[in-house]
């Protein structure tokens, strides 16, 4: 028997996006005659390509021309994309997907056989994809034999049934899979396209894709602009025309053409969301971002010997004034953080860490208190260096932990400012004592974060090494509800201390007045421009 | 003449592959490379990259296929960063943005600068003068990157006359304060160069001589002045044309040209070998080439040059 999961989230779409036939007025709103949604890109796009993309940015483009089985809603929810729903074996091991009836841009039929090209696409050598471990996270058979060359892409666990059914096989059952199909790399692309055109299938003029909107008019550096796909299944209920993202280094430069009225939205530039939230209360917002600061301890081989000794990591972590951090250093709402996962990650209950409760005068003594029981003193201070890559705030917080660190605890700290790709080639080597991180996650559940920490995770470079946290994460894979086990996770992490949790993000954006179903409570800052549109001032 | 071009040109392949290997080398040898990312890459997936991109190979070996293809086939390679895009579409696009700009800017500082320089030189001490050298300091102290800021502060909110970046296919507007950004300093240091060898000139003997004579001071100045002042300004010019037309990473980062200069910054920091490679190769052979054209200004003004 199988389990029928209808997603409730069809219903769900048209809660949230209010379903309109060529209205002029929604909500009560009288639209804007010019349906133009312009918005600042730190950088330029790497990739259109689906299975080569690997920035946040590139992603955002690729949600627009491209769309995968499932997508989000505005609150980071799942409804179906092109997918209309799924199904799910009893042993958890196969995903049924129905696909709707769909269009390419160029007309020709959206197919399961296209799902299954692009799946393969993604984990075979000859793509050469970065992001070809993101399906061996998902756990979908046969994923890492194809990525090492043992066995042939077309042995991966994933088959077109028919034309409008696609079957994946995993190797373990995964609570949040179908959660993961939201995600770029696994969104199809049209074979006959990308055969003929070769590494130029991305062109404007060439490229071929099944979202909202195609690729008009590429000038690197400059601009990406997107315009509606009238192919599009959803067409209908589409309001934006034309997305322009503008290609601004600059965060000052993008926000004062932001404030000239070129750019509907932009990020804040650090430091000065106190002000502009004074000054425009209703455009300057900050909402919590899936991304968690730390600082990693070496406690591995090539770390130094004081960071293998737990009492003096946690006098380090208990040292730092979190509360400075985020108030008078960062000042945009950011959470002080004493956990891993950000606390606004859906379906996980923050737990409780027993230093997160402590007044900070209280941490402060403990951790004086551990690091004299170390052997550590004014007689014998602790020496240590701290890397971190080129950014202001990174420099910021930087300052401010080492004057904790001297002022409490006597530590002669050495900052060791590099360029990101030398800061991350000595993180990645182990070549560090004390070394600045963050990790974003991939998708909305606890594990993007907590699995890190596992002693088999690449990931992990602190040289942490616990049989208890690789069995709680092993287990809660399985589990119906792995809260628990998460909570337990954390927990070890307190005690343990293999880095200090310093704070989770926010995102620091403004949005005119007159843009409309930005999607401020999704803490992926998942967005697509069809669920946006633009009201008359 | 032709004698001294060739023989420059002969010298300048050897200059050429000299910066290659040279810049391929050092390149290497910067920690990290194109797929260091923040989540470390397994080792398979490394190597199928490093399989896909030729980087499995010994790096002489690497070197000379890049010459190979540089040389016999004029293809730079694919990038490593940009996946779908190879290095000669990425200056095919870029270069005419910087030329565009940087000739435009270097035109206006030329013409700025000489003629400030001339003008403070002539009314030495006068209030022209002061007014001439206050202009190219206050132009000096001044840097793009602060001037940037303040011109689009000033035309884009304040008065809302120009666009805030972008290119546009070269559309007027988008023109204007990048090339203004980019030439103030230039034009300022033109116009201390030009003021002072001007000064040394007009007290040269063949002017004494001229005034004496009783010829019109424009006279003098246009046909005697100018020219041997000219030279310490055209040594200058030489590299300054190329730094202009290659792009400035300033103008390209506050201005979103597209242009080639912040490709160049940014192929060194994301190490994107060959980008960095393509550009660097295109900005050695422009500076040979107009250091050769200096050199034949040079001989064409001084007859008491002989090359």
């Amino acid at each position: 028997m199988r389990t029928k999961l209808l997603l409730s989230a069809a219903i769900g779409a048209m809660l949230v996006f209010p379903t309109f036939s060529n209205a002029e007025v929604i909500n009560g709103e009288q639209l804007a005659a010019d349906q133009v949604f312009t918005y600042r890109l730190l950088d330029d796009i790497k990739s259109f390509d689906p299975q080569i993309n690997t920035d946040i940015e590139g992603s955002g483009v690729i949600r627009d021309i491209f769309e995968g089985l499932m997508n989000e809603d505005q609150k980071g929810g799942l409804i179906p994309g092109a997918a209309s729903g799924y199904t799910v074996s009893e042993d958890k091991l196969t995903y049924t997907f129905n696909l709707r009836d769909a269009k390419w841009s160029n007309g020709d039929p959206v197919t399961a056989h296209d799902f299954a090209y692009s799946w393969k696409r993604l984990v075979d050598p000859k793509t050469a994809s970065e992001y070809a471990w993101y399906m061996e996270l998902m756990g979908v058979k046969n994923a890492s034999q194809v990525v090492k060359g043992e066995v042939t892409p077309d042995e991966l666990g994933v088959r077109a049934v028919d034309d409008n059914t696609f079957e994946v096989t995993l190797e373990k059952a995964i609570p949040y899979f179908a959660s993961m199909t939201v995600h770029g790399s696994t969104f199809p692309v049209l074979q006959s396209v990308v055969e003929k055109h070769g590494t130029d299938w991305t062109k404007p003029g060439n490229i071929v894709g099944n979202g909202a909107y195609v690729l008009s008019e590429y000038r690197s550096g400059e601009k990406v602009v997107r315009e509606r796909n009238p192919m599009y299944w959803d067409n209908e209920n589409t309001i934006i025309d034309k997305t322009v993202a503008l290609v601004i280094n600059d965060e000052n430069q993008a926000l004062t053409r932001y404030l000239a009225g070129e750019i509907d939205k932009t990020n804040i530039p650090s430091g000065q969301y106190p002000r502009l939230s004074k000054e425009y209360p209703k455009q300057a917002i900050s909402n919590p971002y899936s991304c968690s600061y730390i600082y990693w301890f070496n406690m591995g081989e090539k770390g130094p010997e004081s960071l293998k000794d737990v009492r003096v990591r946690k006098a380090l972590s208990y040292a730092i004034n979190r509360e400075v951090v985020t108030d008078r250093i960062l000042q945009g709402g950011q959470y002080q953080s004493y956990n891993f996962a950000h606390q606004k990650t859906a379906g996980f209950d923050l737990p409780e860490i027993d230093y997160a409760g402590w007044t900070q005068k209280e941490r402060d003594a403990k951790a004086v208190a551990l690091l004299a029981e170390a052997g550590y003193g004014a007689d014998n201070p602790l020496e240590l260096t701290l890397n971190y890559n080129t950014s202001e705030t990174h420099k910021k917080v930087a300052i401010g932990v080492s004057q904790f660190w001297k002022q409490t605890l006597g530590v002669k700290l050495t900052l060791a400012n590099n360029e990101w790709k030398i800061h991350t080639t000595k993180q990645q080597a182990g070549d560090f004592e004390v070394s600045r991180y963050a990790w974003c996650g991939d998708y909305n559940e606890a594990s993007t974060y907590l699995d890190l920490l596992t002693s088999y995770s690449g990931h992990n470079v602190s040289g942490y090494s616990n049989a208890d946290y690789d069995a709680l994460m092993v287990e809660s894979k399985t589990m119906a509800n792995p809260n628990a086990n998460y909570a337990k996770a954390e927990a070890l992490l307190a005690a343990d201390m293999p880095f200090a949790p310093i704070y989770q993000y926010t995102g620091n954006i403004m949005l005119q007045p007159t843009l409309r179903g930005w999607p401020v409570d999704n803490l992926m800052q998942t967005f697509y421009s069809r669920d946006l549109y633009i009201v008359e001032k | 003449m032709l004698n001294l071009i060739l023989k420059r040109l002969a010298m300048a392949v050897p200059t050429i592959l000299v910066l290659i290997v040279f810049s391929f080398l050092l390149m290497h040898s910067a920690p990290g490379g194109p797929f260091t990312a923040e989540r470390a890459l397994s080792p398979e997936i490394l190597a199928n990259l490093e399989a896909k991109y030729g980087l499995d190979q010994p790096l002489y070996k690497q070197i000379l296929i890049y010459i190979n293809n540089v040389v016999f086939h004029f293809d730079f390679g694919p990038s490593f960063i940009y996946k779908d895009r190879s290095v000669n579409e990425i200056i095919a696009q870029g270069f005419p943005i910087t030329l565009t700009y940087g000739s435009i800017a270097f035109v206006l500082a030329v013409i700025t600068g000489v003629s400030l320089g001339v003008m403070a030189a002539i009314y030495h001490n006068s209030w022209l003068d002061y007014l001439a050298v206050g202009i190219s300091i206050g132009a000096q102290v001044l840097p793009n990157f602060v001037m940037a800021p303040i011109l689009v502060l000033v035309f884009t909110l304040m008065l809302g006359w120009l666009p805030g970046g972008g290119w546009e296919y070269g559309d007027p507007k988008y023109i204007i304060m990048p090339v203004l950004a980019l030439s103030t300093s230039f034009m300022a240091s033109i116009a201390r160069i030009t003021r002072s060898s001007m000064l040394e000139v007009m007290n040269a003997n063949h002017i004494r001589t001229a005034r004496s004579k009783g010829l019109p001071v424009r006279h003098i100045i246009l046909r005697h002045a100018l020219k041997p002042a000219m030279l310490p300004v055209i040594s200058y010019l030489g590299p300054t044309f190329v730094t202009m037309v290659t792009g400035s990473v300033v103008v390209d980062l506050f201005f979103s040209t597209g242009g080639m200069g912040l490709f160049f910054v940014n192929a060194a920091l994301n190490r994107d070998y060959s980008v960095m490679m393509g550009i660097t190769i295109l900005v050695g052979v422009l500076t040979i080439f107009f250091n050769l054209v200096v050199d034949i200004l040079y001989a064409w003004i001084d007859p008491k040059i002989r090359l």
